[in-house]
């Protein structure tokens, strides 16, 4: 099998790393970066729980070859953050409105609703949910989500 | 101000939005080698050969094992006696995707293209996966030795017959609660790290000392030298108290490797080996007056085993036909079971666990009883229901079976306003009259289930070692407080929950309080989260230690403060003396003192702030509540809209409303998925045809409603908390509310009843066979 190098960005910092033509961008990440807030759920690319943001657009990692994502901008779970270090709007709205319960799900839907209020600051309802809609949760039967992204489009400061 | 009852946000959550929470496939000791399993390619059949020799010759590939490599070991425990399940199949393979093989790699990749290359041989037996089929004495069967594939038949001594003649009306349903597929977003995954010193193991498990009890026999290794930790754990949902092969077969392996040891399953691997829940048909027959009152009721369950009898598959069928009256009091109940094994995957506990089939079966039955009485539903519903006076309650077909409290009539009520029925009911009639409208329909569910496992007795009957939960509490020389718990979580919230309870009682804040759960070598000893416990067992157990803790406080806050022990109250994180303000002395110096002995009054010694538990509960819980359901039909396409959707529990005492409305909601999605999407196929091969997310639908944000929620209250007379459990409640709840619902809204089609998952193909059936 044959190996390249892969060069990528993660969360502001430059990495290197040999894989397998066939290595999926998101055991790059896990297994030889050891970023493991990416999870996997399925093997179908229905759960959404791989999702990051790739070159600032949210993409689950698990439909993207590494060296697919070479010289790309990757920012995951581990680089989101709020003003001072602390918890960015959508995670602080994540806490606020009991929008995780184990928690697997989150980072997926996390990045994917930073994502949505990149281009959409203040989504109704019904944005949230047509917008999560690749992201399966199986704890919180979504409201709670949503109302999570519109507490974080109402506090946000950016 | 009392924490129980506040809404507060969870201590789980910072590290869980941050992406550095641990689950299990995050971990990646050095060295660690790659586990994953052959399944079997048939349903039913005899391993003739399994051809290992091209894995075995891979770079890369660390060992291969089939079933003869662990003819040393037992069978997986806790399985009925005579067909329990081997570690791997031995001879003949009883469902598709059974484990075959055990493949060892350095890394998962080479490991999935070594299972590729092993070849499995086998003369192919005819494959049964329906329970009726495998009831019947023709079928081809699963244990050749026992003769039948019926494990257990409990008949009734009483079949009801004369009673249901004696009514005015009788209904007969037959019906199906189909199999579903627990799917925690993590599946199973395990990594076993054999050492020098012992065994620790990592695991997604709801019962980690549960599990450490039966491996540590297993391996016959003693309990000391047996850590199972469950670190965060992706969703359970039941589905993570089943004794799966590979939380035995792993720490084997790493010792026989000197290496840790990670078998992580993919989604499709989980269908095909994780156990399934439901699975049951019952045939039911309800006899009643022409106003409505239900005279007698009979139920008959079938319970799908799947391949291999699971002591929680085995009670299953019970816990339905306890539960088979609901909230009604019915006369004459007569109830009788068998349970059954097809070729399929083992059936265990999946959320609400049996209680889920029995409030299904009795609300379509009362619908039907309206139905043919031309009583509203809510009317027959009121008519029949056990009134709050005849608390506590003892169901007239089983002894065990004594409701504790509730009050079904005002939760009824209340979901009655906060649908605003009657405006709905004349929407209803109003788009039935359109043709250009969808049909409309409305169904309620009055469901009531059994939680707070449980009573002395009752765990065990499901294999474990107690119904107990242990709780310790250890106050730190700096008036802080660990709090240890038995019940280990998969997103309930326990450290934010038991840390609320313990605040309440001991006065140290909140953030003070650290719950540490999961690590058998941290917690004294362990039962495990599920069957609603997790407040009326743990909770209670946290909220009583913390009582004892507190009145040892009290005598060393007394002596210091050179007061009687009686005028001590707890204050803000101080003890201050009754009627004597700015006389007080500060947590932190109780807790200094405590682990001095020259400061503590005579009776106590040093460590006196430490106290454990292990609190045993006198009866089961009945949470209950009411759900409506109004849904959309489109008269096209049959597709099912949901247009309001009313939650109203009573759990009896909440303790945070936020996770309360949490669990409601998250039961109530799973309840709404079974009702209108999700099924476990198998095709007449035996094989699952619902075997990944693609087939297997899990409901995304855009297929499910908001919820309009209401609370009832009645308080739980049989614990300290007063709680009733809330985990179970929406998934036991909600199908039939749905179900109700589209059965109502084809009220003109000539259906009285539709199978589970109402699936748009099987109401358009309906409707264009009324078109012809």
């Amino acid at each position: 099998m044959s190996r390249h190098e892969v060069q990528v960005t993660v969360n502001g910092r430059n990495r290197t790393a040999e894989v397998d033509a066939r290595l999926l961008l998101v055991f790059l990440l896990r297994e030889e970066l050891r970023l493991t807030g990416t999870h996997v759920g399925c093997d179908t690319s229905n759960c959404g729980a791989c999702t990051i943001l790739l070159d600032g657009e949210a993409v689950k990692s698990c439909t993207v070859l590494a060296v697919q994502a070479d010289e790309c901008d990757i920012t995951t779970i581990e680089g989101v953050q709020g003003p001072f270090g602390g918890l960015s709007a959508v995670q602080e709205g994540f806490r606020q409105e009991h929008g995780l319960q184990c928690g697997y799900c989150t980072p997926g839907m996390i990045m994917a609703a930073t994502d949505l209020l990149r281009r959409e600051p203040d989504p109704t309802p019904q944005q949230i949910r047509q917008n999560l809609k690749g992201n399966l949760c199986r704890c919180t039967g979504y409201e709670m989500i949503v109302r999570s992204v519109r507490w974080a489009a109402e506090n946000s400061t950016q | 101000m009392s924490l129980v009852g506040a809404r507060v946000v969870r201590k789980e959550d910072p590290s869980l939005v941050t992406g550095r929470g641990c689950f299990v496939d995050d971990m990646h000791p050095d060295e660690t080698a790659f586990m994953t399993f052959v399944g079997s390619p048939t349903a039913h059949g005899t391993i003739t050969a399994i051809d290992i020799s091209e894995a075995l010759a891979m770079p890369g590939v660390l060992g291969v094992w089939t079933a003869h490599d662990f003819l040393g070991y037992p069978d997986l425990p806790q399985g009925a006696e005579n067909f329990e399940r081997p570690l791997l199949a031995r001879d003949k393979v009883r469902w598709l995707g059974e484990p075959v093989a055990i493949v060892v790699a350095e890394d998962r990749f080479i490991a999935a293209d070594a299972v590729a290359t092993i070849v499995v041989e086998f003369d192919s037996l005819s494959v049964v996966t329906d329970v009726l089929e495998a009831a019947a004495p023709d079928a081809p069967l699963l244990f050749e030795h026992h003769g039948s594939n019926v494990i257990t038949a409990v008949p009734t001594n009483d079949d009801l017959e004369r009673e249901l003649e004696k009514a005015d009306h009788r209904v007969h349903l037959d019906l199906r609660n189909q199999r579903c597929a627990a799917s925690p977003i993590e599946a199973m995954a395990v990594v076993a790290d054999w050492a020098l010193s012992g065994l620790t193991m990592w695991a997604t498990v709801q019962a980690p000392h549960h599990l450490r009890n039966q491996l540590a026999t297993w391996l016959d290794i003693s309990q000391t030298e047996c850590r199972i930790v469950a670190p965060d754990v992706g969703g359970g949902f039941g589905s993570k108290i089943v004794w799966y092969p590979e939380l035995f077969a792993a720490p084997l392996i790493s010792k026989w490797l000197g290496r840790p040891v990670k078998a992580a399953q993919t989604r499709s691997e989980a269908m095909l080996q994780m156990a399934h829940g439901r699975d049951q048909v019952h045939s039911l027959d309800v006899g009643f007056r022409k106003d409505g009152t239900i005279t007698a009721l009979r139920m008959v369950v079938s319970q799908n085993l799947g391949a291999y009898p699971d002591p929680t598959g085995l009670g299953l069928p019970v816990l339905t036909t306890w539960m088979a009256a609901g909230c009604y009091r019915i006369p004459k109940v007569s109830v009788s079971y068998r349970t059954v094994v097809t070729n399929t995957n083992p059936v265990a506990a999946y959320r609400g666990a049996g209680r889920p089939e029995a409030a299904y079966s009795v609300e379509r039955l009362v619908d039907l009883v309206a139905r043919r009485t031309g009583v509203d539903p809510v009317e027959v519903r009121q008519r029949n229901f056990i009134p709050p006076s005849a608390f506590p309650y003892e169901v007239p077909h089983q002894e065990a079976v004594v409701y504790d409290s509730g009050d079904f009539g005002k939760a009824l009520e209340l979901c009655v306003d906060l649908l605003d029925y009657e405006s709905m009911k004349e929407r209803r009639d109003r788009q039935r009259a359109d043709p250009t409208a969808p049909l409309l329909g409305i169904g309620f569910s009055s469901w009531l289930e059994i939680g707070g496992f449980g009573p002395n007795g009752s765990l065990e009957g499901f294999g474990h070692l107690g119904s107990w939960e242990s709780a310790q509490v250890r106050i730190q020389p700096d008036g802080s407080a660990l709090v240890f718990v038995g019940a280990s979580p998969h997103g309930q919230g326990h450290e934010t929950t038991y840390s609320q309870i313990a605040s309440d009682v001991l006065g140290i804040p909140m953030d003070n309080i650290r719950v540490v759960h999961g690590d058998t070598e941290a917690v004294l000893q362990g039962v495990g989260t599920m069957g609603s416990r997790g407040v009326t067992t743990a909770g209670v157990a946290v909220h009583n230690v913390s009582n004892l803790v507190v009145e040892r406080a009290k005598k060393i806050a007394a002596h210091l403060l050179e007061a009687n022990p009686l005028d001590i109250e707890v204050g803000d994180n101080a003890f201050n003396v009754r009627g004597t303000p700015g006389r007080s002395v500060a947590w932190t110096d109780v807790a200094w003192a405590s682990y001095q002995p020259l400061a503590l009054p005579e009776e106590l010694t040093a460590g006196a702030l430490e106290e454990r538990l292990y609190q045993e509960a006198p009866n089961f819980t009945y949470p209950s509540g009411c759900y409506a359901c109004v849904v959309e039909v489109d008269r096209q396409t049959g597709e099912i809209n949901i247009v309001k959707y009313v939650v109203v529990d009573d759990c009896g005492t909440v303790i945070n409303p936020l996770l309360a409305e949490g669990q409601v909601h998250g039961g109530v999605a799973q309840g709404i998925a079974q009702a209108l999407f999700e099924g476990v196929s198998f095709d007449e091969s035996g094989s699952n045809v619902t075997s990944s997310f693609l087939s297997y639908l899990v409901p995304s944000a855009t297929e499910l409603p908001d919820f309009v929620a209401g609370r009832a209250s009645t308080v739980c007379p049989n614990n300290a908390l007063g709680a009733k459990g809330i985990g179970e409640s929406g998934s036991v709840g909600a199908p039939p509310a749905v179900v109700n619902a589209v059965v109502d809204a084809l009220a003109g089609f000539g259906v009285d009843h539709l199978d589970m998952p109402l699936t748009p193909e099987s109401i358009w059936q309906v409707l264009r066979k009324d078109s012809k």
